[in-house]
């Protein structure tokens, strides 16, 4: 791994363009963090959930009985007990936190369990008796779209919808279902309060969210619920939802006892949203230069049961169909459908890596039509700073290197044709290196960063100077990915302290943060941290009429004029709330300024493919990235790598395989997760344009990597192979039959 | 839940016929009970037990690990072991566990076709040998009584001399195996081959076999034949982890290609 990048100088040790070290990354490494998982109190009970075994069936009577009279066990509850709103969600309340009179998915919660021990609420759980009546469940996608089961129709219309070209290339593509599989399951305590309230220590991405979830339904005032950030291992959006929130909240609060629940692994493949499945058909039009005229496309992403958050992952899929070009004449059919499968939602890339799978799928065969190289091909209609989003209309004012990244990454080395990453089939011993055909492929990718069209989105941050140092105080959420370690640069940088601390506190100390996701912390909560800690070092400044501040206290013509204890003996603090530009809701043609920022990154796969059997191992990844400024390089380095072996996972091995809306590998040992045998190698250029509104000209990282990696490999494995892949995960038969 | 600790065989025994559920490495039936699968109320921890571990010549212990197996086992079946889930798992999965799963998909299992070993079983009365093909009666059913413990694998004295595994999944490790074969050919051109994941239990395919041994330096054509005898004659299954035609496929290809490395 080799990061490339100009280290700005620094006036302080661990601050902006410095790989400071994770605060919390060795207590990681000797299992000394607490996770949600480890959480205990004295005189806490377990959780457990009744599931529905059926993906779509009336319940005509639930028989708690069995299950209270197990010894030990302090509560069996089931929808009728929940005293608020019915039902929860991100975007619209349809799902109910217990189900009543219908399950509309396998694995629905039914029952909700508190016992003295784990194993205990398990087998109470199981000994919930419900009768259902099977019904037949909707689960072809199609299907659902024909009868107008629907979440949520797009359509957008950009330009001369007659215009034409003369090369033309058609495509249907697929997306199989991802999972986010983070290690940390599901996992919370919950903690009544004494006086009708209660404290919530959950997964989340989004505490401030799950607040407003768990008021609703348990029908009490915000302020008797605190919902506060806890030790997560992973996200990758399957924690933007609710799921045992307002279960933990409803069991504390009827036994008065604190209750704890993890969830089992398999119950994790349940309990939380999936990777939106997706079907796309597409039709692109070119002159003969290879100036693209025309795209029109149909995506149609199945949302499952419930509506989570498919609206704005159907929009985001919608708004980058043509991907980072440019075209004059667009038009975009999406639909988000309802039916008996698990309900899907966020996802890392959200609704972009799906379309960014066809729409390069799509540009490689046009660049073949032409017989023109797919590089040039994109280099020629490159989407940059300045151009018309092709899909919105909206003028891009931000940096967008187009070119400057696909050529970065055109330049870089390929490796040679002997230099191997272990055969295909790995351990197996199935291949030989005769058996095998080298393959390269390229992508390009975009998305937005922050939350879009129209919505308030908002971080607030507090930074306050005491004796021991800087402290932050935010609600936003660390999943992992290291704004622990960006705030504390963020402050050291500005502020000119170096011992920093963030603390994550609860939703009644501060405001809210936004949910961690869309790649915006950085931005967002950077972004209020940044103006939070230099707002309260102009103040330091003003009082003590100084004019630079350091640990050693306020400076004034190169004297300290006031040791940092004096300056630590009045109260410093300073609160922020800090909003990206301002964006609109789309017209009734998807047209508008919907978007803050966008960020893009090119992939170039080198792949081994075994064609007669249909194995493929990844050699290597490379990648170019926007990244705007990195604040810490090994930090996005960290993304990078992480974002691409997720990519490389949905492009040949991670799938959840349904049989008629059931999940048929709800574990480890069959939805297959790369190995570190499995893993390509990666270097990873970053390319840094200034002149985004994040904090120091900052763009999110977290998604690009997922977005064209998987897409690159599947280009590769084209390119190996001569075959159309037009699915992903690409399957041994898909290459071998 | 009662948990045994026998440190001799005869205690084992017992334990077992009294209806303990034998635990060896635990990689098996530690998953069954966390999946609520399987609650035994007794359990028979054999790690202790001293004849379960020995391994003398052509015998080995029921109690063997993958991981000893990797190191000084025949060669075919070495390289089964190194497929063997995760090194933690090798490190506590057993030759004898494998065995007493009886999983279509078990590694260890084709090379025991491939050599026609035989499994011991031994209840307190008595003992005996049985032949793989008479052992494994299903997917994860066999022959073993209820009071019979599996003991030894047993192999023939002599191994044929040329050996090679082969195992095909969408994974290049940890994965459970999509087909699965070992292909042995003696210095007469006696081969045989043995397959995993295409039928309910281990198979042989004896026309390939049959054919393939009677040719004593293959031409390609024979190579191929070869191929399309095995691939007619396993009889796999479509489900979630691949299809009737990709195990049928994979098969005849991979049981060539490791034909191919013993005729090297």
């Amino acid at each position: 791994m080799t990061v490339r990048t100009e280290q700005p100088s620094s006036r302080i040790d661990d601050g902006i363009g410095e790989s400071a070290l994770r605060p919390d990354g060795i207590a990681k490494l000797k299992g000394e963090f607490e996770y949600a998982q480890d959480q205990w109190v004295e005189g806490m009970l377990w959780g457990a959930t009744t599931r529905s075994p059926h993906p779509h069936a009336r319940i005509l009577s639930i028989d708690v009985a069995p299950a209270l009279a197990i010894g030990g066990v302090h509560a069996v509850l089931t929808a009728d007990d929940v005293p608020g709103r019915a039902s929860f969600g991100l975007e619209h309340p349809d799902q109910p936190v217990l189900a009543k009179e219908m399950v509309n998915f396998w694995g629905e919660p039914v029952a909700i369990v508190a016992a003295e021990d784990d194993a205990t609420a398990r087998r109470a759980a199981a000994a919930v008796v419900v009768e259902y009546e099977r019904l037949e469940p909707l689960t072809d996608p199609e299907d659902a779209d024909l009868r107008d089961e629907v979440f949520q129709r797009m359509r957008i219309r950009r330009g001369d919808q007659s215009a034409s070209g003369s090369v033309v290339v058609e495509g249907f593509y697929e997306v199989g279902m991802q999972d986010q599989a983070p290690l940390g399951t599901e996992a919370g305590l919950a903690v009544p309060d004494g006086h009708g309230g209660v404290d919530l220590y959950a997964t989340s991405q989004f505490v401030h969210a799950d607040h407003e979830q768990v008021v609703a339904s348990l029908g009490l005032r915000p302020e008797q619920v605190r919902a506060h950030p806890t030790g997560i291992g992973g996200a990758f959006g399957a924690r933007e939802d609710v799921n045992l929130h307002i279960h933990l909240c409803l069991l504390a609060l009827h036994t008065s006892q604190p209750v704890k629940m993890v969830y089992h692994r398999s119950e994790s493949f349940t309990g939380h949203v999936h990777r939106h499945p997706a079907r796309m058909w597409y039709r692109h039009e070119a002159d003969e230069d290879g100036n693209l005229v025309r795209v029109r496309a149909k995506v149609l992403i199945d949302g499952g049961a419930y509506a989570s958050t498919t609206a704005a992952v159907l929009a985001n899929a919608c708004y980058f169909a043509v991907g980072p070009y440019n075209c004059e004449s667009v038009s975009v059919d999406g639909v988000g459908t309802r039916t008996n499968n698990p309900p899907c939602g966020a996802m890392r890339g959200f609704g972009a890596v799906q379309v960014c799978f066809a729409h390069e799928a799509q540009m490689d065969r046009l660049a073949d039509a032409l017989g023109m190289d797919p590089l040039e091909l994109r280099r020629k209609n490159a989407l940059e700073s300045g151009d018309s989003m092709p899909t919105t209309g909206q003028v891009i004012e931000t940096p967008l290197p187009t070119v400057e990244v696909i050529d970065s990454l055109a330049a870089m080395p390929i490796p040679e044709e002997s230099e191997r990453a272990g055969l295909p089939g790995g351990s197996g011993l199935t291949t030989e290196e005769h058996h095998v055909v080298r393959g390269i492929g390229y992508a390009v990718g975009i998305k937005n960063l922050g939350f879009s069209e129209g919505f308030d989105d908002f971080a607030q941050a507090r930074v306050l100077l005491t004796p021991g140092g800087a402290i932050v105080e935010t609600a936003a959420i660390e999943v992992g990915q290291g704004l622990v370690t960006i705030l504390a640069q963020i402050v050291r940088s500005s502020m000119g302290v170096s011992s920093v601390e963030v603390r994550h506190v609860d939703t009644s100390k501060i405001d809210s943060a936004g949910s961690t996701s869309a790649s915006r912390q950085t931005q967002m909560s950077g972004g209020a941290t940044l103006e939070a800690s230099s707002r309260l070092r102009a103040r330091i400044l003003e009082h003590f009429a100084g004019d630079d501040l350091n640990d050693e206290g306020v400076w004034r013509d190169g004297e300290l004029v006031v040791p940092m204890s004096r300056v630590t003996e009045d109260k410093w603090e300073e609160t922020v709330t800090f909003r990206h530009p301002p964006t609109s809701p789309p017209d009734g043609d998807g047209q508008g300024v919907v978007h803050a920022d966008f960020a893009l990154a090119a992939h170039r796969a080198v792949v081994d493919v075994d064609p007669e059997l249909g194995l493929v191992t990844v050699v290597r990844v490379d990648t170019a990235q926007d990244v705007g400024k990195a604040l810490n390089p090994q930090s996005v380095v960290g993304q990078i790598e992480g974002g691409i072996m997720q990519g490389v996972g949905l492009a040949i091995m991670e799938e959840l395989i349904l049989d008629h809306g059931v999940i048929r590998n709800p574990n480890f040992t069959d939805y297959l997760l790369p190995t570190i045998l499995d893993a390509p190698d990666v270097e990873a250029l970053l390319i840094e344009k200034e002149g985004s509104w994040g904090p120091f000209g900052a763009k999110g990282v977290g998604e690009p990597p997922t977005i064209s990696s998987t897409a690159a490999v599947a280009a590769a494995i084209r390119n190996a192979t001569g075959r159309a892949i037009n699915r992903v995960p690409v399957r041994p038969q898909d290459i071998a039959l | 839940m009662e948990v045994h600790h026998p440190t001799s065989l005869p205690d084992a025994l017992r334990a077992v016929a009294a209806g303990a559920t034998p635990l060896a490495g635990g990689t098996d039936l530690m998953v069954e009970i966390n999946f609520g699968h399987a609650l035994p109320d007794h359990v028979v921890g054999l790690r202790r037990v001293e004849e379960l571990n020995s391994w003398e010549d052509s015998r080995i212990g029921a109690g063997v690990t993958w991981r000893r197996i990797d190191e000084k086992g025949p060669t075919a079946l070495a390289e089964a072991a190194r497929t063997v889930g995760s090194p933690q798992i090798r490190n506590a999965g057993t030759i004898g566990g494998n065995v007493a799963t009886a999983s279509p998909a078990g590694d260890g299992l084709p090379f025991l076709a491939a050599v026609d070993a035989s499994i011991e079983l031994v209840s307190p009365t008595s003992t005996r040998h049985l032949l793989w093909s008479d052992f494994f009666v299903g997917v994860k059913q066999t022959a073993k009584a209820p009071d019979e413990l599996i003991v030894a694998i047993q192999l023939p004295e002599r191994l044929p001399s040329r050996q090679a595994f082969g195992k095909v999944g969408s994974r290049n490790a940890m994965v459970i195996a999509t087909v699965g074969c070992v292909v042995t050919r003696d210095d007469d051109g006696k081969t045989t081959v043995a397959l995993g994941s295409v039928a309910p239990t281990p198979i042989r395919a004896f026309r390939a076999e049959e054919m393939i041994s009677a040719e004593t330096s293959p031409s390609e054509s024979a190579l191929f034949e070869f191929q399309r005898l095995v691939s007619e004659d396993v009889r796999p299954i479509t489900d979630h982890r691949s299809t009737e035609e990709y195990r049928r496929h994979a098969a005849g290809v991979l049981a060539r290609r490791l034909l191919e490395r013993c005729l090297r």
